[in-house]
């Protein structure tokens, strides 16, 4: 029996990482990066240590400090005003129910917050009103200085799994099944005090939510557990479109049956998403969807992009996709239109027919119905990047600068052109020989 | 290692017959001026002279005041050595050729007797009758019972090879020197405690004469003394007159300039008033301190445990006494680390002296390299002088004993480079002054310097030799200063000059048959109290000069092939042939035109370098604060330059392929090698040494050529997997056996380049699965297979990394691994190869992976392959520049480019790191097929 996974040879021409650089540091599982600017970028997991890191050189900046237990949310807080200074700070919510503000020139903590009843499990930074939320059992709006601004009440013991900006100083909360949707509205007595309130309750998830994501100012997407993606209208919280079991079996013919057996709830929960402004795409159990948000229906997909869930996947502005997964691979996937498009599924469809014998009724009327769906695109596997040996959980696109990913190995791996690399280096070289005043005299 | 004594055995032509087909020369210092008796069908390595001794060897020998010269010691101290080599008559005569006018005693005008700190001298001898040629390092002793206190000892080193002997001059004397100046320190020491302890007998013996005398006073009233009484009194008269003398002596050797010990091994010409001043000192001191001060106290309370004995008025007979041993006039701790550093010095010059030359030009250029040295190269060595460490030990410790603080450092001794080094040890000669001067005319000449140089030290040269020499039995040939007295225009009237220091060098060894005396001076180095009028005051008669007239006659006779003016012509000549062959070498792809314009400037470089390639490695002198000074020099560039000379030479002799099979110089220098370290008995039948500082490694070295030896003629997929290792893909050997892989892991481990400046990137034995991690640490991996479950762990990490690494299965002799379709390897590792001997296996492959990575460097320091020339340009032109350079420029081909990739990669890495922090280890992989290969 042939693995589904689809599968590249060693041969990789259009993988462009042929250089890594292993940054050590962290005791346990590394959970999350992020970016703090253009070439420096935190880490954070379950040794509650948070280092940053020069993700050009992969020198270590600063080790900080601070929580006794893991990390469970981290967050990026720009300076929004002062211009003349810019000053990076980050916000860490741990379990050890504190959530700490740190300095990133300075590796310094700025302050400590750590009145929460609960575990802070997201944190959330408003920008445009210069306050930041955080949401564990309740949702707190705080300010810049760490005054609490306000509270909601008590909403549940599990708490706010995720939390979304939404316009119009709305925000969205996943508690559970529900999405609920609270306004901020300015407080009549303070100067910049702000009340928060409830506005909407939406109950349209069967299961959890995992995961949101917000399209455009008119859109955002939820995904569940059970693999209900839900399109919402961002104004008026209408629900716009929705795909309940796209990746279901039925609809998709050519997945092997004993799949189908063994799938569980775990193999269809929605576990990230990500859209650029055409398509939203999902990671489900071990595979990749792109949906169109458009067309309203799914029109790529990889089902088994991975030996396991796929834990974070992110878009490139090239077309191109990166996965990651419980398996440690990273994947870097492309996009492409498929070119024999009429001509194409009428043999498969025979093939189907023919191949399988006795092609019952319903695999006839899911192979036509296969026949409108076909996606007019699929997800080609340009390269994959092996070097973690347990999960990745999350990565981090630099761009020119490469890949940082991280793993519940304790590694993080930079990953980079090779090619860029080897010319910088070359450059350097040259800078330093001038440096060094050894060419002045010759050239 | 740069170069193999395999390079050696290449004779220079000395007329190349047609200048239009020359063929760009080896370069300088590796050619060997043909051997003078080739046309009589003799070997080379036959026995020239009837030496009576086997080998090299160190003998020390005294001028006992008693018996006459003597033979004390021959290190190795083995009866055998010497065999039927007559070792008193040998004393003999290198004990009366001392020029030390070492004058102790009553200077006139001094009333005390005075110290004189001489400086050591050093002669060479050759005995032609005995086939015997010595280094002679003649040194005096202070021994409070002796004559004078002074006892002359020489300490020589004797040789079969004249030539051995004048061309490790330089560093022959400064190893004895560093053994001589151990010696003496540990002597000073001693006679100071001698002199305490005689100054105490004295004080002792005053006590009691004193008393005596009181007694008789007493005991005698009456107004005159008795004759008795004026005995005791002048007894007394001279005990303390001998009292206030030994103080005198004592101050003396406490005051001993240690600051003129920094220097002493490089400055011999010395001005005295060092010494006087050292001495004005000393005077000053009598005069402002007290002799009764508390020093003097100080120091009789430091041996209590002597008890003074009355001292006889009269001492006993100068014969009646038996004399110190070398060991008892030197501390004993002192006297071992002497012996034990005469025994490094045999080792280190022990045999051949090819090899001796070989390896020191290898180190020198090796030093110069120091962007590129680490990569295949044991580097530690350069860097660690042992036996200077256990002399500052011994140093410090008799800083301790005398009480002296005045001796900050060691002295370092220069790093002599051999070729010119005993003549450039002549430099400072005025004649050299005259020379610049009638250069300094054509200061057109850029290249005057090198040349000039050169020439010099032929002058020098035929001066040492040819100035002075007798009928008699001693011939003295020359000595330095003496040879300084000569005119020029008289030494090359009687000596023709030849500009290649080969010749001058031949010169002498066809001149040395055609004396007959049983003893001649080559040279000397000077000693302090050596001044010419001295010396023909006290040799009168058995010295006259006598030029060279009657060199005709000899053998053969070196004309000189060019006059100054035509090695001008020549010089630019080669000049411009560097430049051109800059121009297609360097790194402009030919369809980039507007790279010309910096051109001329960087053609530059490889001229210069040239330059150091043509002249014996002087790089103290000649390194410009430019460019090479930094790169450290690349003088293997000349190799590419010109033509890609050592290709030619390897492809057509080195790889033993068929069309030369069993002629190919391969073998030939195998065998040679056989012969000149197994049968040789021009100089040494002793195997020719490793360096004594890493002699371990040697002998590592020596069993992993043996050891790739075998698996280059084992495995025929040695090729990729060679190349996997060169192109920094980390290789696992896999296996059971924990003996086989390590022999394996050991015989790749050559092929290994080096990351950085520590140890090789080799891992011999690892029993856990692999990381990522490790593929960046280690380039080389040993790997076990067991077959629990762990070792189903370590399996499936490796299936799962494969695409970094490539896995040689030792059990099943297996395999798999990217394709290799170069051809750099192959002359690397060619299992036809005819080679036999492990550590010529490993030269063999040290000097193709210099060429390699002289070609990275070249490929990593030209600026234009890497960035554009203009800002405009795209980066595919500079890409394809790049590529052309590779293909073209320097021949590569297929993955040949990717192993001088990786190997540029790692000189970029070396060079921009910062030498605070370490760079973080990265790991450059190819997303390349791998291939299963089976035997």
């Amino acid at each position: 029996q042939k693995s589904s996974v689809q599968t590249i040879g060693e041969e990789q021409i259009q993988n462009p990482y042929t250089e890594l650089v292993v940054l050590k540091g962290h005791q346990d599982i590394v959970r999350f990066l992020v970016q703090i600017d253009d070439c420096r970028f935190a880490s954070a997991g379950d040794d509650g240590i948070i280092f940053l890191w020069n993700a050009q050189t992969g020198e270590r900046l600063f080790e900080l400090h601070g929580h006794t237990h893991k990390i469970t949310a981290i967050a990026p807080f720009y300076s929004s005003d002062d211009s003349e200074e810019k000053n990076h700070l980050i916000l860490t919510a741990s379990a050890d129910r504190t959530v700490i503000v740190w300095d990133c020139t300075s590796g310094r903590q700025v302050q400590k917050v750590s009145c929460f009843h609960s575990t802070v499990k997201c944190l959330t930074v408003l920008q445009r009103l210069d306050v930041w939320l955080s949401g564990g059992s309740d949702l707190c709006v705080w300010n810049r200085k760490l005054d609490l601004l306000c509270k909601t009440s008590h909403l549940t013991d599990a708490g706010i799994s995720a939390l979304l900006e939404l316009p119009k100083n709305c925000v969205a909360a996943a508690v559970g099944k529900e999405l609920i949707i609270f306004r901020l509205v300015a407080s009549n007595d303070g100067s910049e005090g702000w009340n928060v309130l409830e506005v909407k309750r939406l109950v349209d998830h069967q299961d959890n939510i995992l995961s949101l994501v917000s399209v455009n100012d008119l859109t955002f997407v939820t995904g569940s557990h059970v693999g209900e993606l839900i399109v919402w209208d961002a104004l008026d919280w209408t629900k716009q479109a929705s795909e309940c079991n796209f990746w279901d079996s039925s609809v998709h013919p050519d997945l092997q049956p004993e799949i189908k057996l063994s799938q569980s709830p775990n193999e269809t929960s929605v576990q990230h998403l990500t859209s650029d402004e055409e398509c939203v795409f999902a990671a489900v159990g071990k595979g990749i969807y792109v949906y169109n948000l458009q067309m309203k229906r799914v029109i790529a997909c990889q089902r088994t992009a991975h030996d396991s869930s796929v834990l974070h996947i992110e878009k490139l502005p090239n077309r191109q996709l990166i996965s990651c997964s419980e398996d440690g691979s990273v994947r870097i996937w492309e996009l492409r239109e498929k070119q024999q498009l009429p001509a194409e599924p009428v043999p498969t469809g025979f093939f189907n027919m023919w191949g399988f014998g006795r092609a019952n009724k319903q695999a006839n009327q899911a192979a036509k119905k296969m026949h409108e769906n076909t996606p007019a695109y699929f997800l080609e596997l340009v390269g994959d990047l092996i070097g973690h040996s347990s999960a990745v959980q999350m990565f981090l696109y630099f761009g020119d600068l490469g890949l940082a990913t991280c793993s519940a190995d304790h590694l993080i791996i930079l990953w980079k052109d090779g090619e860029r690399e080897s010319r910088l280096r070359s450059l350097t070289l040259f800078q330093k020989l001038a440096q060094n005043r050894d060419l002045q005299c010759k050239f | 290692m740069i170069s193999a004594p395999d390079v050696v055995a290449f004779t220079r032509e000395e007329e190349l017959e047609d200048e239009l087909y020359r063929e760009p020369p080896l370069p300088e210092e590796y050619s060997v001026p043909l051997f003078p008796f080739a046309s009589h069908g003799a070997n080379p390595w036959a026995k020239v002279a009837s030496s009576k001794f086997t080998r090299d060897f160190i003998l020390i020998s005294e001028f006992s005041e008693q018996v006459g010269p003597q033979p004390l010691l021959t290190i190795p101290d083995d009866a055998k050595v010497s065999g039927t080599f007559d070792l008193n008559y040998f004393s003999l005569r290198i004990m009366s050729v001392d020029y030390q006018a070492s004058f102790v005693g009553h200077p006139p005008g001094s009333a005390y007797p005075k110290l004189n700190f001489v400086e050591d001298s050093k002669v060479v001898l050759g005995d032609s009758k005995e086939g015997a040629f010595a280094y002679v390092h003649h040194l005096t002793l202070y021994d409070l019972e002796a004559r004078g206190f002074v006892r002359p000892f020489c300490m020589a080193y004797i040789s079969a090879d004249e030539h051995k002997i004048m061309q490790q001059f330089q560093e022959l004397s400064a190893e004895f020197s560093k053994a001589s100046e151990c010696l003496k320190t540990g002597n000073r020491k001693a006679f100071a405690n001698e002199l305490e302890k005689k100054l105490k007998d004295l004080d002792y013996t005053r006590t009691v004469l004193h008393n005596e005398t009181e007694i008789q006073k007493k005991a005698n009233d009456k107004g005159y003394y008795t004759t008795q009484a004026i005995e005791k009194a002048n007894e007394l008269a001279s005990v303390e007159k001998s009292i206030i003398e030994h103080q005198d002596l004592l101050k003396q050797i406490r005051s001993y300039p240690y600051r003129k010990l920094k220097g002493s091994d490089f400055h011999p010409y010395e001005p005295e008033c060092a010494l006087d001043q050292a001495n004005m000192g000393c005077d000053q001191d009598l005069t402002t301190s007290d002799p009764t001060e508390p020093g003097e106290t100080h120091l009789y309370a430091h041996v209590p445990s002597y008890t003074p004995k009355l001292i006889k008025a009269k001492s006993a007979k100068c014969f009646d006494k038996k004399l110190k041993t070398l060991e008892e006039l030197c501390d004993i701790y002192f006297f071992t680390q002497t012996l034990d550093q005469l025994h490094q010095i045999e080792r280190t010059f022990r045999g051949d002296v090819c090899y001796l030359l070989t390896d020191q030009i290898s180190r020198a250029l090796l030093k110069q390299q120091s962007v590129t040295n680490f990569l295949f190269e044991d580097v530690s060595f350069l860097d660690e002088k042992p036996p200077e460490k256990q002399y500052r030990g011994c140093q410090g410790l008799s800083q301790d004993a005398v009480g002296r603080k005045c001796l900050e450092e060691p002295p370092a001794p220069k790093v002599v480079i051999s070729l010119g080094s005993y003549k450039s040890s002549v430099e400072s000669v005025p004649i050299k002054m005259e020379q610049e001067m009638e250069d300094s005319q054509e200061p057109k000449m850029t290249e005057s310097v090198t040349f000039e140089h050169q020439e010099n030290l032929d002058y020098l040269d035929a001066d040492i030799k040819g100035s002075i020499s007798s009928g008699e039995s001693i011939e003295v040939l020359g000595t330095e200063k003496s040879a300084s007295g000569l005119t020029k225009s008289e030494s090359q009237a009687s000596l023709p000059v030849s500009p290649s220091p080969q010749a001058g060098r031949s010169k002498v060894g066809s001149r040395r048959t055609v004396s007959e005396d049983s003893i001649e001076v080559l040279s000397t180095c000077p000693s302090e109290s050596l001044i010419p009028e001295d010396f023909k005051a006290s040799y009168p008669s058995a010295i006259n000069e006598e030029p060279y007239l009657d060199d005709e006659e000899g053998g053969l006779r070196f004309t000189p092939k060019l006059n100054p003016d035509n090695a001008d012509e020549q010089e630019d000549i080669s000049k411009q042939e560097n430049l051109m062959q800059v121009d297609s070498a360097c790194c402009i792809g030919k369809e980039s035109p507007n790279f010309l314009e910096p051109l001329p400037d960087l053609g530059q470089k490889p001229c210069d370098e040239d330059g150091v390639v043509r002249i014996p490695p002087q790089p103290y002198r000649q390194v410009e604060p430019g460019l090479r000074g930094s790169f450290g020099g690349f003088p293997s560039h000349d190799g590419i330059s010109g033509g890609l000379l050592p290709y030619e030479l390897d492809s057509r002799y080195l790889s033993g392929s068929r069309e030369v099979s069993k002629s190919s110089l391969d073998e030939c220098s195998d065998s040679t090698s056989y012969i000149s370290s197994a049968a040789s008995t021009c100089s040494d039948r002793t195997p020719s040494p490793a360096l004594p500082a890493c002699q371990a490694s040697e002998r590592h070295k020596k069993k992993a050529g043996q050891n790739a030896l075998r698996f280059i003629r084992q495995y025929p997929f040695a090729h990729p997997a060679i190349y996997s290792l060169l192109s920094g893909r980390t290789l696992i050997v896999l296996g059971e056996e924990e003996a086989i892989v390590k022999k394996l892991v050991t015989a790749l481990s050559i092929f290994v380049p080096n990351c950085g400046l520590y140890a090789k990137p080799v891992k011999h034995w690892v029993t856990s699965p692999l990381h990522v991690m490790d593929f960046q640490k280690w380039k080389l991996i040993g790997l076990q297979r067991t077959v629990s479950p762990a070792g189903v762990n370590v399996l499936h990490a490796l299936s799962r990394y494969s695409r970094y690494v490539s896995i040689l299965d030792a059990d099943s002799k297996t395999l798999r691994c990217p394709l290799y379709k170069g051809t750099v390897v192959s002359r690397l590792a060619d299992h036809r190869t005819q080679i036999k001997r492990g550590s010529t296996y490993y030269m063999h492959v040290q000097s193709i992976l210099t060429q390699l990575c002289s070609k990275a460097f070249l490929f990593t320091f030209c600026h234009h392959l890497h960035l554009p020339i203009s800002e405009r340009e795209p980066e595919e032109s500079v890409v394809n520049r790049r590529m052309n350079f590779l293909k073209l420029q320097l021949g590569l081909a297929n993955e040949d480019i990717k192993i001088v990739q990786y190997l540029a990669e790692l000189l970029k890495l070396q060079y921009i790191q910062e030498p605070g922090q370490g760079a973080n280890p990265l790991l450059r992989f190819d997303y390349v097929p791998s291939f299963l290969y089976k035997i």
